[in-house]
């Protein structure tokens, strides 16, 4: 019997890790697209250069099929292992009830705040990166005007509402997702997991306020661009 | 011995005839219960009730009843082993009831741990994971100088506090997946932390996580249950290092 990483992919540990690896990675991408659509703070054309720079270097496309990847496995370990799990009680109890000890309301939800962020991420995706196209130019470069696709679409309350309820989801399901993937490859010490924990914590709530200030500040912009 | 302090209990119990049959939960009262009886005590004096109708008593599994052998596994009011953290079922006592309380009692629900007969399941998927790999092979001959395996004391510490598991099954029966992970942690743990048990580290793990998924045990998602329901509060760092042995095992192993 071949005892390889490769060979033994289906085993519960090695698809834990593949969930923790690529949990981690997905959280990377939140901070780096933060980041990057914090510009719409500093102006139109300072986030509209951002958004031509990234996707007319033609790396993007290797970024975006790695991004892809990632999140492929990620959605399909995580539909393998809720399927698996619920075979593994075939028959439900009468009564359960939580310790109050272990289980975290992020814990329990992981799949159905996982499945507010897909249903998200496919809106989100509709509504910007293929939503409507306009046009602007800065310093003599014809780009998209991706700042008033933005400002545009959040001119709209229950839009922004929307949003920032998937970022709620978002931030619980990376409050657990964090340390988790730690604890899942391995990586749990008296000395550094308590700081971890916190730090799945504070990550989670800056994603949440991050990404949350940004449509709530493209509302307040009354849709002028 | 009766006193003004017993307690008239409404009680939920699981009736299931054999493995074949289709349970279901029967109300029963219980007048008289003392606060200081223990809950299998309880559960003996329903069982003297039900003789005395000439019902079929309630079967349960029990032994030792001073919380060392794992036996007296049943949920209680949907917790493993009951209300009270770090204690076995023949270990709660009564006294942690109410007058008047209703009480719902069933067997541990897992794909690998079938039920025999109404509170009894068959634990014996543990069994054949601990002899996937869970022994240390002992060869003949002299026994050597005990110092002569040197062990640091942090390690001989952290492998005794794994070596607690007693296989009771409460980990599967709280964890909402029926993951084994704590259990094999566990039993991972005790061994591969001492040199005795590094021989044969590498196969032992890969052995008991294969067989683990084999019997259908659900996977774990780091939720802690276990460690929570656990009588003999496991810790999941066990689980982390299941994790890493598996990960190195399965990278280095030469097979």
């Amino acid at each position: 019997m071949s005892t390889s990483l490769v060979a033994r992919f289906g085993t519960s540990v090695v698809k834990k890790v593949a969930m923790g690896v690529t949990g981690l990675l997905l959280c990377g991408f939140l901070v780096s697209h933060l980041l990057g659509n914090f510009l719409i703070f500093v102006g139109a054309d300072a986030f509209n250069l951002y958004a031509y720079t990234l996707t007319s270097n033609p790396l993007i496309y290797l970024a975006e099929a790695v991004l892809l990847s990632i999140f492929l496995v990620h959605l399909f370990m995580a539909t393998r292992l809720v399927i698996e799990n619920k075979k593994a009680r075939p028959v439900p109890y009468y009564t359960k009830q939580p310790t109050g000890r272990g289980a975290t309301v992020a814990s329990s939800t992981m799949p159905y705040t996982g499945l507010v962020i897909l249903i998200f991420l496919v809106l989100h995706l509709l509504h910007f990166k293929f939503g409507t196209y306009f046009e602007t130019t800065v310093d003599g470069v014809t780009m998209r005007d991706l700042y008033k696709t933005v400002i545009e679409y959040f001119k709209t309350p229950l839009n922004v509402a929307w949003y920032v309820i998937a970022m709620g989801a978002l931030s619980m399901h990376v409050s657990h997702g964090f340390w988790s993937a730690f604890q899942s490859v391995g990586f749990n010490h008296p000395k550094y997991t308590p700081c971890i924990e916190t730090l799945s914590k504070v990550f989670a709530g800056l994603v949440f306020l991050g990404y949350s200030a940004l449509p709530i500040f493209c509302f307040l912009q009354g849709g002028q661009s | 011995m009766s006193s003004n302090n017993n307690m008239s209990l409404k009680l939920k119990v699981w009736r299931q005839e054999n493995e074949n049959s289709k349970g279901q939960m029967v109300d029963y009262s219980l007048e008289d219960v003392s606060p200081d009886s223990s809950f299998l005590e309880m559960i003996d004096q329903l069982n003297e009730e039900l003789v005395e109708k000439g019902d079929e008593p309630v079967a349960f599994d029990h032994d030792c009843r001073e919380g060392i052998c794992g036996m007296c596994s049943m949920m209680i009011n949907g917790q493993a082993h009951g209300p009270e953290s770090e204690t076995t079922t023949c270990q709660l006592h009564m006294r942690k009831f109410k007058d008047g309380d209703t009480i719902a009692i069933e067997p541990w629900r897992a794909k690998a741990f079938p039920v025999h007969k109404d509170l009894m399941v068959d634990r014996s998927s543990f069994d054949a994971i601990i002899q996937a790999g869970g022994y240390v092979s002992v060869n003949t001959g002299n026994a050597q100088d005990a110092n002569s395996i040197l062990v640091p004391k942090t390690d001989a510490d952290l492998a005794m506090d794994a070596a607690a598991c007693i296989g009771c099954g409460a980990c599967v029966a709280s964890c909402k997946n029926a993951s084994a992970m704590l259990f094999v942690s566990a039993k991972v743990s005790q061994l591969a932390l001492l040199p005795q048990g590094k021989v044969e580290a590498e196969q032992r793990v890969l052995n008991m996580v294969d067989k683990m998924d084999e019997l259908g045990f659900g996977n774990c998602t780091n939720e802690a249950e276990c460690e929570a329901s656990c009588p003999k509060a496991i810790s999941i760092s066990n689980i982390a290092r299941l994790n890493r042995e598996f990960l190195s095992a399965a990278v280095k192993s030469r097979h």
